[in-house]
């Protein structure tokens, strides 16, 4: 698919797949165009040239509630939570979306990404940590088949990085494709089976996480980022992390 | 040929004068991200200083024009700037919405005062008249031609020459750039040498002279009879809809739109059969433009606006339960009980009017506080209701109320239909059109309700009780407005309500988890039309009747100003609203006749000074904290309104 903001090309010709079962990565400098697709594959952009496809089915004239229901969800980048509400109401209106209402769920939901001790909170009040995976929950909250989550650990301690980790491969392993934009690229090599690498709206790169930690383009991509050093250092150091 | 020759150049002329208002407008949009309602009250307020400098107090001419374009207009836009909108920066459209609303009843209180008493006929002549009356013109093409009088060739060299100079000012100038660059990021500016707030300074005050010059240009195109606060001030809605086909962007769209306008308004007046009937001519130069600002919004594609800000923190309402909800409801009609036996008739009165009002408070409530979907035009709701009311089986029937409450409810449906993929502003100004639409060609046409009378509505025949009085309405209003009470609590608590305040936080993340805002929209803006529509068959009931006046769309913005200043997310908010929109035009009877307009300018002084506080006086931290409401539904935390770059600097 390809989106064109006035003259500037957001993504050109990307075309990428999301398997069930298995972590998707999805990384890229600052205005690779991660985000941009996101908001395509969830009807919030539409593609200047393209199709999105969930299950076999062609969405990409379905808007944006209809692919949730057919099983899409995601969370975003700049946090977009019912900020009136509080934590469990988030998730609550979420499980009423898709007919599964209970509010012990939604606890449970919570309990599951780790914020259950938040429920009651009113999320303006919960620091970015928290309120990402509250935003989680919710996405979760309609049981989606695949599952977009943009930067889900900024805000995050490491010790929460890990849980959510270990709480990614889960959710791959009921049988959802999950997508993850990130820039924790310690993450990304750890969990994700594939990573797509994308730079100025184009894939450059996919692969296994070995495979593209050894790209040349991908090194080249990272070369002259602001955080290329230290994100080279990560992407060779991950190579004992991710095999422990 | 000449009659096509003279509309055309009636239609240009007009649509000249529009395009520099809406011009204005699309100025200080781009260059401070706030929508000015009030542009057409400033205008207003130009046109009538033109008339008091010149006319009145004798000043030259020329001096009169350039003291209002050149000083009372950058003035008046400094102090508003200063005052007002530097409070506001960054807040969500609803609230400078309001802010902008509450300055446009301001302004009319204010021309109210000065310019309302009908012993003077406030006129001015047009331009170049001779000494002996005649106005300057020159003939054109033969005895079939046109006279073009100077007057409206100086207009249209007006208009373009602002339009040509704008269009330089703000695409090359640096300072033009620079403007633009403040809606985006005051702080960043700041930091590349340019000063934020004169930047602002400067938006305003260019839409304020813009406006000050359409002002005065269209004195004496529309005062012949006498200029009139109101006519002058809905000749913005003009602007609005010009500025709406320039997409709030586009400057040379912006005078297509208005030329477009012009002309369409002048041929309808022209061609359609006004010789039929001559109020008809007056009620289509009203409804014309209207109906146009309708269909532009809804013809033209994607027609959306970024929000130009957002509330950085905004508490969560506490949910009122369903024990508090009860207690609430059971004590409002105790105390009714016990105030009706107490006070006097009009006390009684006025209390059973409050009461109707605050059940169309309580239907903003519903739509604008837990929505967060604006409506400009609930008081024709209301008024729909008391018609069908007063329409069916004698005006006092049970029938009546069903159907009232259906029909409302029906054409509120109706409206949302068209207007539901639009959006904050776009939305306000649809329903701001609608309302106007329904005054002029159904409540304020004499063949519908004739000239300064009303339709008749009963009180509810009750069944039990014979004699009706006084006493026995307060307690049937304060009733139903329990059962509305019940009934908003009910919903709040409800999967729908969670979904409304879902869909007012964040309508991406709504889509996202499934739910359709069409549907959602639809629903609670049928509720809330019913529920204004129930209010208006006990509006008409304690007024024993329905006319034009009870549903002027002023009157609309000055209740949901009243319920805002209270908090519209509450309520208590809703009833208060409701008994001060009764009490304050009872309190004016009381008062020296110099204080015309009190309502109103208390509506939009009160909204002034709460500019900050999104969630109005039952949100303020400090009464929060030592009362507890009933109903209730105070505010959980702190509401104040927190400015990004304010939190960015306590980050």
């Amino acid at each position: 698919m390809s989106v064109h903001f006035g003259g500037v090309t957001a993504l050109s010709d990307v075309s990428l797949r999301a398997e069930a079962g298995v972590v998707t990565g999805l990384i890229g400098p600052n205005g690779a165009g991660k985000t941009t697709l996101f908001n395509v594959i969830t009807g919030l952009q539409r593609p200047d040239l393209g199709s999105v496809h969930l299950d076999g089915t062609d969405v990409t004239h379905k808007r944006t509630h209809t692919r949730a229901r057919l099983g899409l969800a995601r969370t975003f980048q700049r946090l977009e939570l019912f900020s009136t509400l509080s934590a469990t109401d988030n998730v609550r209106v979420g499980l009423e979306a898709s007919g599964r209402a209970a509010p012990a769920t939604a606890l449970g939901l919570l309990e599951r990404v780790g914020v259950g001790a938040e429920a009651a909170s009113p999320v303006s009040s919960l620091p970015t940590g928290s309120a990402r995976l509250v935003e989680l929950a919710r996405a979760l909250s309609t049981d989606p088949k695949v599952l977009l989550l943009d930067e889900p650990c900024s805000g995050l301690d490491e010790r929460e990085t890990d849980g959510l980790g270990r709480l990614l491969t889960s959710l791959a392993a009921e049988g959802r494709a999950v997508v993850v934009v990130e820039h924790d690229t310690n993450l990304v090599l750890r969990v994700c089976g594939t990573v797509h690498v994308l730079d100025f709206g184009e894939v450059i790169a996919t692969g296994t996480p070995d495979e593209v930690r050894r790209n040349p383009a991908v090194q080249g991509a990272y070369l002259g980022h602001a955080n290329d050093a230290r994100e080279q250092a990560d992407i060779g150091a991950e190579g004992e992390a991710g095999d422990r | 040929m000449s009659v096509f020759l003279s509309f055309t150049v009636l239609g240009i002329v007009t649509g000249a004068v529009y395009g520099i208002l809406a011009t204005g407008l699309v100025v200080t949009y781009n260059t401070t991200g706030v929508f000015n309602f009030a542009q057409g009250a400033v205008g207003m307020v130009a046109a009538f200083s033109y008339w008091q400098l010149w006319q009145d107090w004798h000043w030259p001419f020329l001096l009169a024009i350039a003291f209002i374009v050149f000083v009372e207009a950058p003035l008046l836009a400094i102090v508003v700037e200063f005052v007002l909108m530097r409070r506001i920066h960054g807040a969500t459209v609803e609230r400078s919405l309001m802010v902008t609303l509450g300055l446009l009843v301001i302004l009319l209180g204010i021309a109210t005062i000065f310019w309302s008493s009908p012993d003077v006929v406030r006129s001015v002549p047009a331009y170049f008249t001779a000494a002996d009356g005649t106005v300057a013109s020159v003939h054109l093409f033969g005895a079939n031609g046109v006279t073009l009088e100077d007057q409206q060739i100086m207009i249209v060299a007006v208009a373009a020459a602002v339009a040509v100079l704008l269009g330089i000012f703000l695409r090359r100038r640096r300072l033009g750039v620079a403007m633009r660059a403040v809606v985006d990021d005051p702080e960043l500016v700041a930091m590349a040498g340019a000063k934020p707030h004169r930047m602002s300074q400067m938006g305003w005050s260019l839409g304020f002279m813009l406006a000050a010059v359409a002002g005065v240009l269209i004195a004496p195109l529309v005062g012949q009879t006498g200029l009139t606060s109101t006519q002058l001030t809905l000749l913005g809605l003009n602007g609005f809809a010009a500025a709406v086909v320039g997409r709030l962007r586009n400057l040379p769209m912006t005078f297509v739109g208005a030329l477009m306008l012009g002309l369409i308004t002048q041929y309808c007046v022209g061609y359609l059969p006004g010789h039929i009937n001559p109020g008809l001519a007056s009620v289509l130069t009203e409804v014309v433009p209207v109906l146009f600002l309708f269909v532009v919004l809804l013809v033209i594609p994607a027609a959306r606006l970024a929000p130009a800000g957002r509330l950085a923190v905004r508490p969560a309402p506490r949910v009122v339960t369903a024990r508090q909800s009860v207690a609430g409801a059971v004590l409002l009609v105790a105390g009714m009980i016990v105030l009706g036996v107490m006070v006097g008739q009009t006390a009684l009165a006025t209390l059973s009017q409050g009461l109707a009002f605050g059940i169309v408070g309580l239907s903003l409530v519903l739509l604008v506080g837990y929505a967060g979907q604006v409506s400009l035009c609930q008081l024709t709701f209301m008024g729909i209701g008391a018609f069908t009311m007063g329409k069916t089986l004698g005006g006092d029937s049970w029938w009546g109320l069903l159907l009232a409450v259906v029909v409302s409810g029906a054409v509120g449906a109706l409206v949302a239909l068209p207007a539901l993929r639009l959006r904050g502003l776009y939305l306000a100004l649809a329903t701001f059109a609608f309302g106007e639409v329904m005054y002029s060609a159904f409540f304020d046409n004499s063949s519908v309700i004739s000239d300064g009378t009303s339709i008749g509505v009963g009180r509810l025949r009750l069944p039990f009780m014979h004699a009706v009085g006084d006493q026995a309405e307060l307690i049937e209003v304060a009733v139903v407005a329990a059962v509305c009470v019940l009934l908003v609590g009910l919903v709040r608590r409800s999967a729908f309500g969670r979904r409304l305040v879902a869909m007012s936080d964040s309508p991406a993340a709504f889509a996202t988890v499934g739910l359709s805002s069409v549907r959602t929209k639809m629903v609670v803006f049928t509720l809330s039309a019913a529920m204004a529509g129930l209010g208006g068959v006990f509006y008409g009931g304690q007024q024993g009747g329905i006319g034009a006046n009870d549903v002027q769309i002023f009157a609309s913005l000055t209740l949901l100003l009243f319920v805002e200043i209270w908090g519209i997310r509450t309520v208590t908010g809703a009833l208060l609203g409701g008994m001060t929109a009764a009490t304050l035009p009872v309190l004016q009877t009381h008062l020296p006749a110099s204080l015309a307009d009190l309502t109103g300018l208390a509506a939009g002084i009160g909204i002034v000074l709460l500019a900050r506080h999104p969630d109005g006086i039952l949100g303020m931290g400090w009464l929060t904290s030592r009362v507890r409401l009933p109903f209730g539904d105070e505010e959980a935390t702190v509401g104040d309104l927190v400015l990004d770059h304010e939190v960015a600097r306590a980050a």
